[in-house]
């Protein structure tokens, strides 16, 4: 033995293809992404043919009422289904890792759907739903139920509460269960318990659940473009729309802007997690 | 009631769907003692501990502490605090925070926190230590944080749970000393619950020996290994050599090899018993050697031998009988080699009849 990884570390020939593998995977994965921003400073208005650079397209942006009300959209959608999917998703999680009940293992395998089912079923099955759904409030109460931000929010929440549940449950599934047990046995009630080890012990799952359902909902065209109404539309739906109009570099700055705001959503959650490690 | 046991178990049974953990118990714990639940794992002893400290119910009887029964009330409720076998330390806060917590727990004041976890900490030497995490211990002073998390509340009654099973030998021994020292100096009730019978002999003023989770006899660690009252105790304490018997009469007894020995054991002739000799007990000698009086002797050969260091282990095989030997090493002591012959004898009241 000379060293760790000695023995199996590639070398020669064998290391050079796979770093030539891991450039190529690099550039398929950035280029575009560097390519989208690099046009969202042209001049020209065809996409594709570089003229100068200019700022203007993010003027436009700005001063774009539509854009702007989608971004409104996407952000009070966002929010709300975040919160509401972190606090249900979390609840599921700690039931299904903490608490046997009768119908626990079917519950179980029912939680994952959302994630398998494909994005269009579940859109067509959430807009039959809210369309049932409004035609009984109606016969009930004489409430109109019309689609907006609310079928929205709801059809997020739906998909959200699977992935919160999963990231979550896996962050329980670490923690050994007698610290529960050694709080109780320190006076703590049930309650205390929770919210003093419990809670702090399972918090980087539960901040990981709400930053990928805020990263799902933020992103998701296909659900939302279905439980949509008018005056409703969200920001991906919205440059989904342009581009059926064609591309112009308008599109490159609101996406070069979703894609900053969502890597600052990132790095602050990653350094979020460091400072409670380091403290 | 002053005479109250700090704990009684009164006919305490648990069962998991249909597995007995533990099986009508009845156990007096007195206050002040050092007590000890030793048996082989899944014998029931954690299961009883955790029945003591509310972490489960009893499916039948009643556990009562210094004479106050506990029925359902729940581990937050009850006077007495437990030390895990993982030590079950918060990781996100730090030594001081753990062993606050408890009194925080109880709505106590600032200093008076302040004060006691200082004690606590000073006690089991980590004062110094207060702004570690726990993983910035090592096992050893981990184990301590977990004592002192417990002990800083004053229970009435301590549990427990192997608490050193993770630690190694050396500092486990260490350990041992300094818990038994510590239960005496604090003189709060201690329940340990362990598998390891050196370590159970060590510290405890008392032990119970479970087994399939009935609680098979209770005695100082004297009596337990001296005068064991079955097969399954006379094995799990210490070494021994079991062998199956005929009572004569007349203080002799046949064993299963037909050889007529003499035992003190009163029961009528014709009883079928079970006989306890410890390795220590017996003696090995060459062939012709004169044997001392009031001894039994057996014909032998050595079958296996193991050297110890501080003793030799021999395998002796007399007719259908076969008993391991335990011979101290000393200079100028003779050794004997596999498949030489050799007399193995012991005294008469040696051998403990553990079943009528």
């Amino acid at each position: 033995m000379t060293g760790p990884g000695s023995t199996v570390e590639p070398r020669g020939a064998a290391r050079r293809l796979l770093a030539a593998n891991a450039w190529l995977v690099y550039a398929f994965f950035y280029a575009p992404i560097l390519v989208l921003i690099a046009l969202s400073f042209n001049e020209n208005r065809l996409v594709g043919v570089w003229r100068g650079f200019t700022f203007d397209w993010y003027g436009q942006m700005l001063s774009n009422g539509a854009v702007l009300r989608a971004i409104r959209n996407s952000l009070i959608v966002a929010a709300m289904s975040t919160v509401l999917a972190t606090v249900l998703g979390t609840a599921a999680a700690l039931s299904l890792e903490r608490f046997r009940f009768r119908g626990r293992q079917a519950f179980d395998a029912l939680l994952y759907l959302p994630v398998i089912v494909p994005d269009v079923t579940m859109a067509v099955m959430l807009l039959l739903f809210f369309v049932r759904a409004a035609d009984a409030m109606f016969v009930v109460s004489g409430a109109q139920v019309r689609l907006g931000l609310t079928t929205i929010t709801l059809s997020h929440v739906a998909f959200n509460i699977s992935f919160v549940a999963i990231v979550v449950r896996a962050r329980l599934a670490g923690m050994d269960p007698t610290l529960e047990e050694a709080a109780a046995d320190l006076y703590a009630s049930r309650w205390q318990a929770f919210r003093r080890v419990t809670l702090p012990q399972m918090a980087p799952g539960v901040l990981g659940g709400a930053l990928l359902a805020l990263t799902l909902s933020l992103d998701d065209v296909v659900i939302t473009s279905f439980v949509s109404g008018p005056g409703s539309t969200t920001l991906p739906v919205y440059v989904f729309g342009l581009v059926r109009r064609g591309v112009t570099p308008l599109i490159n700055a609101v996406s070069t802007a979703m894609l900053v705001a969502s890597m600052v959503l990132v790095l602050a959650s990653v350094l979020l997690q460091r400072r409670r490690e380091l403290s | 009631m002053t005479d109250a046991a700090a704990v009684r178990l009164a006919g305490v049974s648990k069962r998991f769907d249909d597995v007995t953990a533990v099986d009508s118990v009845d156990l007096s714990i007195h206050d002040g003692e050092f007590f000890s639940l030793l048996g082989p794992s899944g014998c029931g002893k954690t299961t009883t501990l955790r029945m003591v400290a509310g972490l489960e119910f009893p499916t039948a009887g009643q556990v009562s502490i210094f004479g106050e029964s506990m029925g359902l009330r729940p581990p937050n409720k009850r006077p007495v605090n437990t030390v895990f076998q993982s030590y079950a330390l918060f990781p996100h806060m730090t030594v001081r925070d753990n062993v606050a917590f408890g009194l925080q727990m109880q709505r106590l004041d600032r200093d008076e926190i302040r004060d006691r976890v200082a004690q606590a900490l000073a006690l089991v030497q980590l004062t110094g230590r207060e702004k570690r995490r726990p993983n910035q211990l090592s096992g050893g002073q981990q184990q301590r944080v977990a004592l002192a998390r417990a002990l800083v509340n004053q229970p009435k009654v301590l549990l427990l749970d192997e608490p050193l099973g993770a630690l190694d030998l050396k500092l486990r021994q260490a350990m041992q000393l300094e818990l038994k020292d510590l239960q005496s100096r604090v003189g709060i009730t201690f329940v340990y619950v362990t598998h390891d019978q050196e370590e159970a002999l060590t510290m405890s003023d008392r032990i119970g020996v479970m087994d399939a989770g009935r609680l098979l006899q209770v005695g100082t660690p004297e009596e337990i290994y001296e005068r064991p009252t079955s097969p399954m105790v006379a094995q799990f304490i210490g070494d021994t050599n079991l062998l199956t018997a005929t009572v004569k009469g007349d203080g002799q007894i046949e064993l299963a090899g037909g050889q007529i020995v003499a035992a003190d054991i009163a029961a009528t002739p014709g009883t079928e018993t079970v006989l306890t000799l410890r390795p220590e007990h017996l003696q090995i000698v060459a062939p012709d050697d004169p044997i001392s009086d009031g001894h039994n002797a057996l014909d032998g050969t050595v079958t296996r031998r193991v050297y110890l260091g501080n003793a030799v282990s021999y395998d002796i095989v007399a007719g259908d009988v076969t008993l391991r030997v335990r011979a101290r090493n000393a200079p100028g002591r003779r050794q004997y080699d596999v498949d030489e012959p050799v007399q193995v004898h012991w005294a008469r009241d040696a051998a403990i009849a553990v079943q009528r």
